[in-house]
């Protein structure tokens, strides 16, 4: 059972990681290509007029033919396309039809929130998930398994408007354990706005850099709720294929062979097992955080969350395409490069996959 | 190790939501501070010559003032503005407004007569949506610099032809004839655009407050002013946060985080009943729910056939139920509160007298019809109220659902066959909804004027134009609302359209919050005589 071969050096190691960056960065590109195509064409399919939008039904001819001249919508589609295209190459992501704000800065200003809020809910979700399914597969049938799987099932089947809204009621309407909705109370937003610097546009982590103790308890209080919700979520997914992935290990020879051997329970299944349960696990939680990420629109209209779910689902519905596409584009990368993350410390996890 | 680092991240875990629960527990909205919720998404623009959505409008009303204005505690009552006195010359088309002295701009500008003018001028050279307001009165970028002109400190306006004045004081008291301090917003001009950037995040006018922050989709803040022209306004800070969901705003109102919530539901506002910290106002909105039947469908154009129509919908039944506290029976095109509103509702489900009436129109039964109906729950619910009713008078109706787009291109495009929609008046002046839904000045295909509801439903209004051309140029404005209510009436009974329900605002307070006035139908809200 010794490995006699010898180990590998540093540059091997790290050539097959080099070399699925450059995979990833080409895969990042051709994907957003792809995105953008596809996004593009959905844009123009929807039945919604953008300048309609922009100048309301009540507008002259010569009124709605100034901003479709001005929105250069009389160019045929592959004009619109390439020129955005290109734009989009340069970083520049274009204006938005309503509020002619540069998309670029209206993304960097919901986007913050959204990742603020997802990744303290993938936090959640891994924190309690992982344990809760590891527990489930080291005693399956038992009242913990059961437990672990009605938990999660409801997390799985119970619609996140409901949960939140009832969430809501308990926690801040019933109990006021936790302060409402949005990021932060009137007062302290005030202050957030006008007395604060904002590095980030993260309030915890603003709040943090500033010193201002009272504000980041009040902006915890308030992303406790949002958060918890859809770490629920993320934690009925990530138990389950924890258990799934544990019980799957835990029949192969080499534990029973550790079992045998007279290692400790604990670190057959939490060094041993989990060290290939990793693998897949990694993957699961990248796919888990994306899809918080995308910005969870639901969540985000429940608790008045200024996040990039709510802002494309707007855009969408006022026809207005340079910020669906801004947005989808940011989801995009953002898809990509976690895949990609996960892609890489697959690597680094096992030795199976350097190639 | 590992155990250690766990329990650490537990217990800190831990100390976070200990240390969360007592900020939440006094949370309450600061004293010197208005907290309003709504859904404020339908900004576009917040410079006041380009904002024509109702929470734009409702936040310049605050930051801008007119020369004329509505008094904010009575529904169409004129009072002075920036200017202090006005008059009509003897040739019927020249108005002469006197600025008050001594009235800043949040720069510290002083208002001058110059201001006013160029202001006004900005509105027709800009030419954004809301403009027609005023080029309506001849008013176009070529003629506007010697139409509008001022002299010490008087403004003096000539419009292309005699009109009602009342109409022309109407359209002034309108959003987009607010006065901007011209000298900060030229001074921020880029590319020609008349500041027209700058003022989409920052304010330049008269008003009690003055924009401190605005954030699309997010909310806004805005700080009073002290030595207001006005007096000062009795809260510091409003402000208004975008909660879209009406069960959240809610919840904020009932804890005390929110003072004002002003999207609410009907099942919000029951759930609230009983609740001694909360109060509801109601306000008539400017909101009109009406059927278009098109005249080129044949049958549609038989007089009998649209009269029963008007007998076969269950009016009283749905503001009862699926409408209740939002909309109110309301059988003509004028919303309450305008001059020569008519409130009177002759018109209620009588199956047996629309039974005959079919019988009288001669129409094969059953009639087959389509309603096209945007795809929305609450315009649903009336949709197939509508549906049930006519079935039983022999008219079977096909719902025809779509999105509010592809709903209003239909109609625009006179493809409809029946049509439910909603119409809002433009400025608080009966001419705007009587123009559209009485005019029609050419109502074949190729006019294309789609800014006339006759026209998309190829309905020749005869008569009732004229009369609706007679009462824009009424001088008398006693003679004038009475026209209207003549014109209403008529258009009620003999029209292409069904008018059924008028808007009602539901607004919820916490007990301690006086003087908000909403400005129901005719204006905005008002943030500056409120307390709490």
């Amino acid at each position: 059972m010794t490995d006699t071969s010898a180990p590998p050096g540093r540059a091997s190691r790290l050539r097959p990681v080099l070399l699925a960056i450059g995979g990833g960065i080409l895969s990042l590109a051709l994907t957003l290509l792809g995105l953008l195509i596809f996004t593009f064409i959905i844009a123009r399919v929807v039945d919604a007029d953008p300048v309609l939008s922009i100048v309301g039904e009540r507008a002259t001819a010569e009124q709605y033919e100034a901003v479709r001249l001005q929105l250069g919508l009389d160019r045929p589609y592959w004009q619109q396309f390439l020129s955005y295209l290109w734009d989009a190459v340069r970083g520049d992501l274009g204006i938005s039809y309503r509020t002619r704000e540069p998309i670029l800065e209206e993304v960097a200003r919901y986007f913050p929130a959204t990742l603020e809020l997802a990744t303290l809910g993938t936090l959640f979700g891994v924190i309690v998930g992982v344990p809760a399914g590891v527990l489930a597969a080291t005693r399956p049938g038992s009242l913990a398994d059961q437990v672990v799987r009605v938990v999660g099932l409801i997390g799985y089947s119970m619609p996140v408007f409901w949960l939140g809204l009832i969430g809501l009621l308990v926690f801040y309407g019933w109990l006021g354990w936790v302060a409402g909705p949005d990021r932060l109370d009137a007062s302290f937003k005030m202050m957030m706005e006008f007395q604060l610097t904002q590095y980030t546009g993260m309030v915890l982590v603003d709040t943090a850099l500033n010193g201002a103790w009272d504000m980041f308890r009040n902006a915890v209080s308030h992303i406790i709720l949002p958060a918890s919700l859809l770490g629920y979520v993320s934690m009925a997914y990530i138990s389950r294929m924890t258990r799934s992935f544990m019980m799957n290990e835990l029949g192969q020879e080499y534990i029973t062979t550790a079992r045998v051997k007279g290692m400790p329970e604990w670190r057959v299944i939490w060094v041993h097992a989990m060290r290939n349960v990793m693998v897949p696990l990694i993957t699961v939680i990248a796919l888990s955080y994306a899809y918080l990420l995308e910005g969870s629109v639901l969540t985000e209209t429940i608790f008045a969350w200024p996040g990039l779910g709510g802002y494309i689902t707007d855009a969408l519905f006022a026809a207005d395409r340079p910020a669906v596409l801004g947005g989808t584009l940011v989801v995009g990368v953002v898809f990509v490069t976690l895949n990609m993350a996960s892609d890489i410390l697959y690597r680094l996890v096992d030795p199976r996959a350097r190639g | 190790m590992t155990l250690t680092l766990r329990a650490g991240r537990a217990a800190a875990l831990a100390a976070l939501l200990s240390g969360a629960a007592p900020v939440a527990l006094f949370a309450e909205t600061p004293a010197d501070t208005l907290v309003v919720v709504d859904a404020i998404d339908d900004i576009v623009s917040i410079d006041p010559h380009e904002a024509f959505e109702f929470s734009g409008i409702d936040l310049n009303n605050n930051l801008y003032d007119t020369l004329v204005e509505l008094d904010p505690t009575q529904e169409g009552v004129l009072m002075p503005g920036l200017a202090e006195s006005w008059a009509v010359g003897d040739d019927g088309m020249t108005y002469t407004f006197k600025i008050k002295p001594g009235i800043t701009f949040s720069s510290g500008n002083p208002l001058t007569a110059e201001d006013a003018a160029l202001s006004l001028r900005r509105v027709v050279k800009l030419n954004k949506t809301p403009a027609f307001i005023l080029t309506q009165f001849g008013f176009t970028p070529e003629n506007v610099d010697a139409a509008i002109t001022f002299d010490g400190d008087t403004v003096t306006i000539k419009t292309d032809k005699v009109y009602a004045p009342t109409f022309f004081y109407n359209c002034l008291t309108a959003g987009v004839a607010n006065i901007v301090d011209m000298k900060t917003v030229m001074a921020n001009e880029v590319n020609g655009d008349m500041g027209n950037e700058w003022l989409k995040s920052n304010s330049a006018g008269t008003g009690a407050y003055v924009l401190k922050s605005f954030k699309p989709n997010e909310g806004y803040i805005i700080e009073a002013r002290a030595g207001h022209w006005r007096g000062d306004a009795k809260i510091k800070n409003v402000f208004m946060q975008h909660v879209p969901e009406g069960a959240t705003q809610r919840l904020m109102l009932e804890k005390g985080d929110a003072d004002i919530a002003r999207g609410l539901t009907p099942t919000d506002i029951e759930g609230m009943a009983g609740n001694a910290d909360i109060k509801v106002t109601t306000d008539n909105g400017g909101q009109i729910y009406y059927l278009a039947m098109n005249q080129k469908v044949e049958a549609l154009a038989n007089p009998a056939v649209l009269d029963a129509m008007r007998w076969a919908i269950d009016y009283t039944g749905m503001t009862d139920t699926i409408l209740k506290g939002q909309w109110g029976v309301h059988q003509a095109f004028l919303p309450s509160g305008f001059l020569g509103a008519l409130d009177d509702t002759p018109y209620s489900l009588d199956v047996e007298k629309a039974k005959a009436l079919m019988a009288e129109s001669g129409v094969a039964l059953p009639l087959k019809v389509s309603l096209t109906v945007r795809n929305n729950q609450e315009r649903m619910d009336i949709a197939q109220s509508i549906q049930n009713t006519f079935a039983q008078v022999g008219i079977e109706l096909t719902l025809d659902v779509g999105d509010g787009a592809a709903v209003l291109d239909k109609y625009r495009a006179r493809q409809h066959e029946i049509t439910l929609q909603t119409w809002g008046p433009d400025y608080p002046d009966p001419h705007t909804n009587a123009s559209t839904f009485a005019m029609n000045p050419d109502n074949s295909d190729e006019a294309k004027a789609t800014g006339y509801l006759a026209w998309r439903t190829a309905w020749d209004p005869g008569e009732l134009g004229a009369a609706t051309e007679a009462a824009v140029a009424e001088m008398d404005g006693d003679k004038r609302a009475a026209m209207y209510k003549d014109i209403q009436a008529k258009h009620r009974d003999d029209s292409a359209f069904v008018l059924m329900f008028g808007q009602l605002q539901q607004t919820a307070l916490r007990a301690n919050i006086e003087g908000f006035y909403t400005g129901g139908a005719v204006d905005s809200a008002s943030y500056w005589l409120a307390t709490k």
